[in-house]
């Protein structure tokens, strides 16, 4: 710790599409840096004392519910564990997450893109019996290493920072992306989801799916929870090219 | 005027309201869930330790089944629980856990065979049994008998409202995102929905419904150190409260968990120390088998938050410019052990701290953490005095917590909560028409109009951040872990000025749509409600029990106090709530109040405990061919719904 706090220099994109005759501009906040800083404190000491229609979202500030991922300094990350300290010369450059729908300023609209995503891969463990199972009795086994791995896969928090980063996604705007093969990649392991590939084929096995992917992998570099996008995806199109 | 209708209107979207959601709808009716926030980012998805259930299939877990559960549940509570709930809650909880195994969740197996445990500081080899390989495993927690606590990996809540989250899909129920209720619509003591607003458009609407549920979690944000989200503000209780019909029990009860790091109050699982990790002072000294010879870092979770800040008071804190501290050691636990089961702590101290906690100890300090009381509901959850309206998980005061809730209790309560409850709320939905007039629909929404016009107006005024900070400062200083008279009589006092003040706030970003300023303002008066609730309830209540711990009252009073505080606002020009208290019936207690067995024992006794406890032993030995499950009807009868009565198997042991 330094005995002369630093002056951040924070440039924010605002713009709130609700306003009648706003438009799209850069701001420049100044933060006197306090100890183990992050975003998160930063913004809401920007909001408080000097600017209160600054608008961002941050729930858990914990990196753990992936509410709160923009673009920090030209690159997609959770903003709530993000350390001031790491930006060597105290400038700071925040953009919303593109595309997104924009709510407003940082703020944008990754809960219905990614309830979309669900519904559109069917995000839930397809089984006719499931509803009928008897709770009373020992549960269905699994193998451990298998829980192990469904849950390595599990780890998204729906950030939508792959997303972002993809260049297929802003070619083909009905693009699946990475999120989404995470999630499919996530049922076709668990061997309750009793879906066969034919089903999982019908779902990806075309160019806005699996087959549309060039594999620049922005997805993998960005991901905050480092989940195996090349892997899975490669993975995933080697299964559904076997299938037609 | 816009109005929605719908049968069951839950009021949101963590783990408690989707649960809650998927009942009524699976039984026919129609279903909305809102929410502030898109739900998979609810606050249950940063429970990361684990939901216990008594499964017994992990070694360690061996013997343990409902009664063992329901005897922590209790003790951990002080004896502040409602029992025939805490009774619901055990038997249900071993289905409600497999039930999500087959929505999805993929909870950590027992692999069969040898492994290296870290048991009080040593490494000892545990041998599982290979007949329960594959079964759900389980951690040791604070305060429990068994290992009873199942997790995945370090992401327990994350795969469980993932998995909550995606039934609801699969059912097609609507949550309607970015949704804020701001006020219930009741007439007659019955609640007939919301009026919300929407926080992009800033649109006002009514949800008209049978039954509403209040699901919005806890009311950590009421501090200013915090482990909660900062969503957790307590609003869906406020609106409760701000009817003037229904009743908040206990708000006075309120948890500090050991270990949120410093300063910035993230929580550490307590998975660390139920792995086998150690509290150390400023001179690398394990001090906590000084104070709680058995229990060790493992005794409740109210115990040890004491018994850390009665160390630092002594001066064994490790300084630093945040305050002193102390620490949590995790490095014995291996590499391996903690990059796959303590990933997440992991993460935060590498991101937040800086350190890694492989090699490094972590500054931790007690912070606030869990709030046992919300909306006071009966054992259905529906409110007793305010007809229609339901309560689950946080938000609820449905009582199985008391004074004190253990680890690894809450996540299971939300579940087990949203079958049982969710039972009753079909049941209601499908007994009662809807029967609200357009005017009554009107007067609502005609009143939150306008006050958020006369925010937009005022030209002068408080300003809602300062309020706020004022208010969490008060909460900190004077309503903390040990409370005394003078401090809690000065938050009174304080907080009665903030409430006045609350009425005069003035924004400077005055538009009506999306608008944080706007939110704060319409946040911070009922926030300040609470807290007053709190506070108040806190100083009228002189008695030490579970996480209410007073100085100048250190006994458990178990013959003036074994009563739960309830709180209601029926006239909002006034400054403070009306108090009033509702006895627990010791002569209905299936475990009447007795020892936790944690330091000295302080116990002022009930007169009835002692006659009870004859009782039972009565009863216990005319029944003596009786086996526990008749013993246990006997002995404490319990409404559960007729889809969980049925009895739990376990390996081994089958339904015995
Ligand atoms: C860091 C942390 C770790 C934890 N770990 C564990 C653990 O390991 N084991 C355990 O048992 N417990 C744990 N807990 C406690 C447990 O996670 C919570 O008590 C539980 O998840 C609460 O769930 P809920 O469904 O009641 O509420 P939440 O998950 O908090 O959901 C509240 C919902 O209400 C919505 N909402 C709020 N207000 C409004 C409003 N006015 N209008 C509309 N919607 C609204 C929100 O958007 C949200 O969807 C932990 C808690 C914390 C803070
Ligand atoms: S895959 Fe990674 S980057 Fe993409 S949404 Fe999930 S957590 Fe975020
Ligand atoms: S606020 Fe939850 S991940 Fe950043």
């Amino acid at each position: 710790m330094s005995d002369q706090a630093r002056v951040l220099k924070f440039q924010i994109f605002r713009y709130n599409p609700l306003k009648k005759g706003d438009k799209p501009r850069m701001v420049t906040y100044e933060v006197t840096e306090a100890p183990g800083m992050t975003i998160f404190i930063a913004l809401n000491e920007i909001r408080e004392t000097q600017d209160p229609s600054l608008q961002f979202d941050f729930v858990c500030r914990a990196g753990i519910c992936g509410s709160c991922a923009m673009v920090i300094n030209g690159q997609p990350d959770l903003a709530c564990r993000t350390l001031t300290a790491n930006f060597a010369d105290g400038e700071i450059k925040l953009l919303p997450l593109p595309g997104f729908e924009l709510i407003g300023d940082l703020s944008v609209n990754t809960g219905k893109f990614m309830r979309a995503m669900s519904e559109r891969v069917e995000s839930w463990i397809h089984d006719q019996h499931a509803d009928d199972v008897n709770y009373d009795k020992l549960e269905e086994r699994m193998d451990p290493d298998v829980a192990d791995e469904i849950y390595e896969l599990e780890r998204c928090v729906e950030c939508g920072a792959c997303v972002s980063a993809c260049a297929t996604k802003r070619m083909r705007p009905d693009f699946l992306s990475a999120v989404g093969f995470m999630r499919l990649a996530r049922f076709a392991l668990d061997p309750r989801d009793k879906r066969t590939d034919d089903e999982f084929y019908e779902i990806m096995g075309n160019d806005d799916g699996v087959f549309g992917c060039m594999t620049l992998l922005g997805c993998e570099d960005y991901c905050p929870k480092d989940l195996p996008h090349q892997t899975q995806i490669a993975y995933l199109r080697r299964k559904m090219a076997l299938i037609r | 005027m816009k109005v929605i209708y719908t049968d069951s209107l839950v009021i949101g979207g963590g783990l408690a309201g989707l649960r809650v959601a998927i009942a009524s709808m699976q039984r026919g009716y129609d279903t909305i869930v809102l929410s502030l926030i898109p739900a998979k980012r609810s606050h249950s998805a940063a429970a990361q330790g684990g939901m216990q259930a008594s499964l017994g299939a992990c070694i360690k877990g061996d013997g343990d089944d409902e009664d063992v559960h329901f005897g922590d549940t209790v003790k951990g509570s002080d004896w502040g629980c409602d029992q025939d709930v805490a009774r619901m809650f055990v038997n249900t909880a071993p289905k409600a856990i497999r039930q999500l195994a087959a929505w999805g969740v993929p909870w950590s197996r027992v692999r069969g065979g040898d492994r290296e445990v870290i048991i009080n500081g040593e490494k000892v080899t545990i041998t599982e049994k290979h007949e329960a390989h594959g079964l759900i495993t389980a951690r040791d927690f604070g305060g429990t008998k068994k290992w009873r606590t199942c997790f995945t990996s370090d992401g327990t809540g994350h795969t469980m409202l993932y998995a909550m989250d995606n039934k609801a899909i699969q059912l097609g129920i609507p949550v309607h995102e970015r949704k804020e209720a701001l006020a219930l619509i009741h007439e007659d003591g019955v609640c007939y929905g919301a009026i919300v607003r929407d926080l992009i458009t800033g649109e006002l609407a009514a949800y008209v419904a049978k039954a509403t549920t209040i699901a919005t979690g806890g009311y950590g944000r009421l501090y200013s150190v915090t482990t909660n989200a900062v969503i957790s503000e307590g609003i869906g209780t406020a609106i409760a409260l701000e009817t003037g019909v229904a009743t908040l029990g206990n708000m006075e009860a309120v948890q500090f968990h050991p270990t949120a790091i410093v300063p910035v109050g993230i929580l550490t699982t307590e998975g660390c120390r139920g792995d086998g990790g150690l509290l150390l002072d400023k001179d690398g000294y394990r001090f906590m088998p000084d104070y709680e010879p058995e229990k060790k870092e493992l005794a409740s979770r109210d115990v040890v938050s004491r018994r850390m800040t009665e160390h630092m008071r002594k001066g064994k804190g490790v300084p630093s410019p945040y305050g002193d501290h102390l620490w949590l050691d995790i490095t014995l636990l291996g590499r391996k052990h903690i990059e796959k089961n303590l990933r997440e702590v992991k993460e935060i101290c590498e991101y937040f701290l800086g350190i890694d906690p492989v090699k490094e100890y972590i500054p931790v300090r007690p912070t606030q953490h869990y709030s046992m009381g919300g909306v006071r509901t009966n054992a259905t959850g529906e409110s007793p005095t305010l007809k229609g309206l339901f309560s689950a998980g946080e938000a609820a005061c449905w009582d199985m917590h008391g004074f004190n809730r253990l680890g690894g209790n809450s996540v299971a309560e939300t579940v087990v909560a949203g079958m049982i409850v969710g039972e009753f709320v079909a049941d209601y939905c499908g007994a009662n028409p809807l029967n609200v007039s357009t005017a009554t629909i009107a007067h609502f929404l005609k009143k939150e109009e306008k006050k958020i016009t006369d925010l937009l107006v005022r030209d002068f005024g408080e300003n809602p951040f300062a309020l706020k900070a004022e208010m969490q400062q008060i909460m900190m200083d004077k309503v903390g872990i040990f409370r005394n008279g003078p401090d809690l009589e000065k938050a009174v006092e304080e907080l009665t000025v903030l409430n006045q003040r609350a009425r005069h706030i003035a924004l400077r970003n005055r538009i009506s749509s999306s608008n944080p300023e706007l939110v704060e303002a319409i946040r911070v008066p009922k926030m300040i409600k609470l807290a007053q609730c709190v506070a108040y309830g806190a100083m009228l209540r002189t008695e030490s029990r579970g996480a209410h711990a007073r100085e100048d009252f250190p006994e458990r009073n178990d013959r003036d106090w074994l009563r739960r505080t309830l709180a209601a606002w029926p006239d909002d020009s006034t400054d403070l709530p009306d108090i009033t208290y509702e006895d627990l019936d010791v002569m209905k207690m299936e475990m009447p109040p007795g020892s936790r067995g944690y330091g000295v024992d302080n116990i002022i006794l009930h007169p009835d405990s002692e006659k009870r406890m004859a009782e039972i032993e009565e009863i216990t030995k005319a029944n003596s061919a009786a086996g526990r499950f008749e013993l246990q009807q006997l002995l404490n009868p319990t409404p559960i719904p007729e889809k969980f009565k049925g009895k739990n198997e376990r390996i081994g042991r089958g339904y015995k």
